[in-house]
């Protein structure tokens, strides 16, 4: 059995930004394991642009970022093997994967960082009623169609859900010659970006529809029209509203999901909220060893983060390979009120050297309150916020020293008063 | 002239033409849709049921029993996927015990082997059973199947037996001639001395077609179902039905042959053309599963779906060569227990013409080598499979670990995949938890490129499904 100190799995920005960042921390035994023909994972479909503000401060498209890394990469002489597929990894950190080049394989490595992406949810997935015609397809699915296999999926477009991918396949699809008659969100915001409801619906007139739902597709076995209803405060469509469009596709944008079945077949611990593995501070799951990193760890609205999470991880990942300090403490970080999900999920405050990035979700916007920081029920610290979105994820970066003196737990709440 | 031609690729016509392929004689198959089992077939509850259900007297009874036992030996003929789960038919109180007694002597009777079992044993065994359960009746010989796969294999081997199938071909006459009949299907005409009605929900517009009678009328009845992950796979390990009552066999829990929970069928009575779920049905079914299941993991829903039973207006299944209409085999009003009786329905119908015409069995009938599943396969035939092509080691369904071999290997079928959902049914990338989000533009390029034709032509199912409209405006310059 190969015997390597390092594994990555995925070869996305995650993936690459963790290979790079541990290869300068002197790792050089390791590999990235790809299940797709090349390197940059699903940035190499989104030929929009808005990536790297924060990385390199300026506005790249997808696979232009992408570039960046895989350019770096290769410069470096970082193995990687494309269409190579992870099927099992086990507790004591064995891989199995397969490839066309060279079959089965399984390597024994020393640490492994987990960077799979995400998935989007499906029709099935939010049981969307009506009949299951040809036309239906998650947002991403389309852009792949639109943007790597240039082919149009359909003429008359209506989009389901205000997710980021959605709202940019409303702009794509109609600069390509479709017609996009409307996007129905069910939550009464929308869960895209500020910019993208801007510069993808407002700036080509499509109307958006707040606090509405699909409550029925029909035509087999091409889909030919949508109806959709407004939703009461418990999310259940009003009799009465419903409004119906001639469409021959449409595309849901109903929210992405960690993919994280390597994980749950290793049995690694799962946080219900983020839907994506239970971590500490190094970005660790509960098998020393094993980190994980990027949209397979929790959904993140910017790639750039993305890839400074991967960047975090590829460091911790060297620093173990290197031997970490051990630590028995630690304590729990807790998603108090109206926070969503919140990473890392538990810290060894011993541990902390450098400041630390806690990612976290709001379950609902809110207007001119604080972000609170508890340390064992203390408040510690309060952020005046104007506004909070769930769209919009928070990063709180906190000191070494504002972390060493809390015994048990760390919780973070909105505070609306 | 040919000497039977089989209305219908479903499990019925493709069993009756397994059956049939194995005797001297020449039989054609013609099927409306675009693939074989796209109908009822495509979608049910997969279960071959042990035959305790139908009344006494009944032909669903007899053949029930003999189709289960046949079921059993065909699959392991056609390497097909046959999996003993076992069942428990889960009595709530005093009222659905008595039942339940009524049926576990009708299943002696039978010979079906049955034991009751009280509350105690069963949570043992199954523990996600819910608290009014207070008896069941546990069938260890129900299995369930895939039964588009089975149908496809058995028409398969049909084929490399001599048997021709003609797709995309719906009957749309068929005449009476001195000797046999004429069926018009599709552009094809073909004469023969039999023709076996196996048309499902439309067998009686068949029927009608080529006597001019109405023997039996069909009512369409819709099941909705959900699809759970395989995380969800430790839920049950059988099939759990509750006590069945004057509307069918209800709300059942059953294991899928590759690791999914069907939970469902509820019963409205509907057109033959409704291909709809509603959400107050699937609340229904929600409802109902609650009362023999407890701990039920919805959550872990990834598909929902709606399946049509054709239901016959006698109660029982309709099978006979009618007097006034020689030649004339109608198969009819074939609804639940329509899997499990399959097998038998193929050899009663064979039995039907050989009272007539001595069939003369074959001496040399040949296998049809079953579709590669990397899965089941051990690691060291894996590892040559990728060294004689390395397409088996590259993974194109990542959920259903599903390779671009198998998936190629599907296309070059004698009965051929041609489209998205016909490579979905036969080798299943699009059936896990992305739902075809990742693999189904990697399945669409693949058939492009194999079968040689343009992205744009490739159809998701029917002839008018294409994928697309055409090309983006760059591609187009």
């Amino acid at each position: 059995m190969k015997q390597l100190e390092l594994v990555i799995v995925g070869g996305g920005s995650a993936g690459m930004a963790a290979a790079l960042s541990a290869f300068e921390q002197g790792i050089k035994d390791l590999i990235i394991l790809e299940k797709d023909d090349e390197l940059g994972g699903i940035l190499q479909q989104c030929v929009h642009n808005g990536f790297g503000l924060q990385t390199f401060h300026e506005e790249l498209s997808g696979p232009a970022y992408a570039q960046r890394y895989i350019d770096q990469i290769r410069t470096k002489e970082i193995p990687f093997e494309t269409q190579a597929t992870v099927i099992q990894i086990t507790p004591d950190k064995k891989i199995t994967y397969v490839s066309p080049k060279n079959g089965y394989q399984e390597i024994q490595a020393k640490a492994i960082i987990l960077a799979g992406g995400c998935y989007e949810r499906s029709a099935g997935g939010i049981q969307l009623p009506g009949t299951r015609p040809k036309g239906i397809y998650t947002a991403g699915t389309a852009q792949r169609y639109l943007n790597i296999d240039n082919v149009m999926v359909g003429r008359k477009v209506f989009i389901l859900g205000s997710g980021d991918i959605g709202l940019i396949m409303a702009r794509r699809m109609t600069l390509e010659g479709a017609e996009v008659v409307g996007v129905a969100e069910l939550m009464p915001y929308s869960n895209g970006l500020m910019r993208n409801i801007v510069q993808c619906l407002e700036d080509f007139d499509i109307p958006l529809y707040l606090s509405h739902t699909v409550v029925r597709v029909e035509g087999f076995p091409n889909l030919e029209r949508v109806i959709i209803a407004e939703v009461d405060a418990f999310r259940q469509p009003i009799d009465g509203t419903e409004k119906v469009f001639e469409a021959d596709t449409l595309l849901l944008s109903v929210g992405l999901l960690p993919e994280n079945s390597l994980a749950k077949q290793l049995g690694l611990a799962v946080d219900t909220k983020s839907k994506g593995i239970i971590v500490n501070e190094k970005l660790e799951s509960d098998i020393p060893g094993i980190f994980a990193c990027g949209n397979g760890l929790h959904v993140h609205d910017l790639v750039d983060f993305v890839s400074s999470e991967g960047n975090l991880a590829g460091r911790n990942a060297a620093a173990y390979i290197h031997g970490m300090k051990e630590s028995a403490a630690f304590i729990k970080c807790t998603a108090g009120q109206g926070i969503g999900y919140m990473l890392p999920q538990c810290i060894h405050p011993d541990r902390i050297q450098e400041p630390l990035t806690f990612s976290l979700r709001v379950t609902k916007p809110y207007k001119q309150v604080k972000l609170r920081i508890l340390k064992d029920g203390q408040v510690f610290k309060e952020l005046p916020k104007r506004y909070l979105l769930p769209a919009e994820m928070v990063r709180i970066i906190l000191k070494p020293e504002d972390l060493q003196d809390v015994r048990q737990e760390l919780k973070v709440e909105v505070c609306e008063s | 002239m040919k000497d039977v031609v089989i209305i219908g690729g479903g499990i019925i016509g493709c069993s009756i033409a397994y059956e049939l392929s194995h005797y001297e004689g020449s039989v054609v198959l013609v099927e409306k849709n675009s693939d074989i089992a796209d109908e009822v077939s495509m979608a049910n509850s997969a279960i071959v049921h042990a035959g305790y259900d139908p009344e006494d007297g009944t032909l669903k009874a007899k053949l029930n029993v003999r189709g289960a036992q046949l079921m059993k030996q065909w699959c392991a003929e056609l390497e097909e996927e046959y999996q003993t789960c076992g069942a428990f038919v889960a009595a709530c109180g005093e009222g659905e015990e008595l039942l339940l007694h009524r049926l576990y002597e009708r299943a002696l009777r039978r010979n079906v082997k049955v034991q009751l079992l009280d509350k105690e044993a069963a949570i043992k065994l199954e523990p996600n059973l819910s608290d009014q359960v207070t008896m069941v009746m546990n069938v260890p010989d129900t299995a369930v199947i895939t039964p588009w796969n089975f149908a496809l294999s058995a028409l398969e081997t049909a084929v490399v037996n001599g048997c021709q199938v003609y797709l995309n071909s719906p009957v749309t006459a068929i005449q009476k001639l001195s000797k046999g009949y004429a069926v018009q299907a599709g552009k094809q005409r073909i004469e023969a001395r039999y023709v076996i009605n196996a048309a499902g929900l439309y067998s009686d517009q068949i029927d009608q077609m080529a006597t001019g009678i109405k023997h039996f009328t069909i009512q369409a009845r819709k099941g909705e179902y959900f699809v759970l992950a395989k995380d969800a796979r430790n839920f049950i390990s059988r099939v759990i039905y509750p006590v069945p009552g004057p509307k069918g066999k209800g709300v059942l829990a059953v294991p899928t042959v590759h690791g999914n929970i069907l939970i469902g069928p509820n019963r409205n009575d509907t057109d033959r053309e409704d291909h709809a779920t509603d959400a107050e049905g699937l609340a229904m079914v929600r409802s109902q599963i609650t009362h023999t299941m407890k701990n039920v993991p919805m959550q872990e829903t990834i598909r929902t779906f709606s399946g049509l039973r054709p239901a016959g207006n006698h109660g029982d299944f309709y099978i006979r060569e009618e007097v006034e209409s020689a030649g004339f085999i109608n198969v009819g009003c074939i609804d639940s227990p329509g899997i499990a009786s399959a097998p038998a329905i193929g050899e009663y119908v064979r039995q039907l013409i050989e009272k007539k015409h001595p069939l003369k069995r074959k001496t040399h009938y040949k296998k049809c080598k079953p579709l590669v599943r990397m899965a089941d396969l051990s690691m060291t035939d894996k590892q040559s499979m990728i060294k004689q092509d390395p397409r088996y080691g590259h993974i194109v369904c990542r959920c259903e670990k599903i390779s671009e071999g198998e998936i190629i290997a599907a296309i070059q079928r004698p009965i051929p995949a041609k489209t998205i959902k016909a490579i979905k049914k036969r080798i299943r990338p699009g059936m896990g938890r992305c739902q075809g989000g990742f693999c189904e533009p990697l399945v669409t390029d693949i058939l492009s490129k194999t079968m040689n034709v343009d992205m744009c032509d490739i159809c998701y199912d029917q002839p008018e499904t294409k994928m697309f409209v055409g090309h983006t405006k760059e591609e187009q310059l």
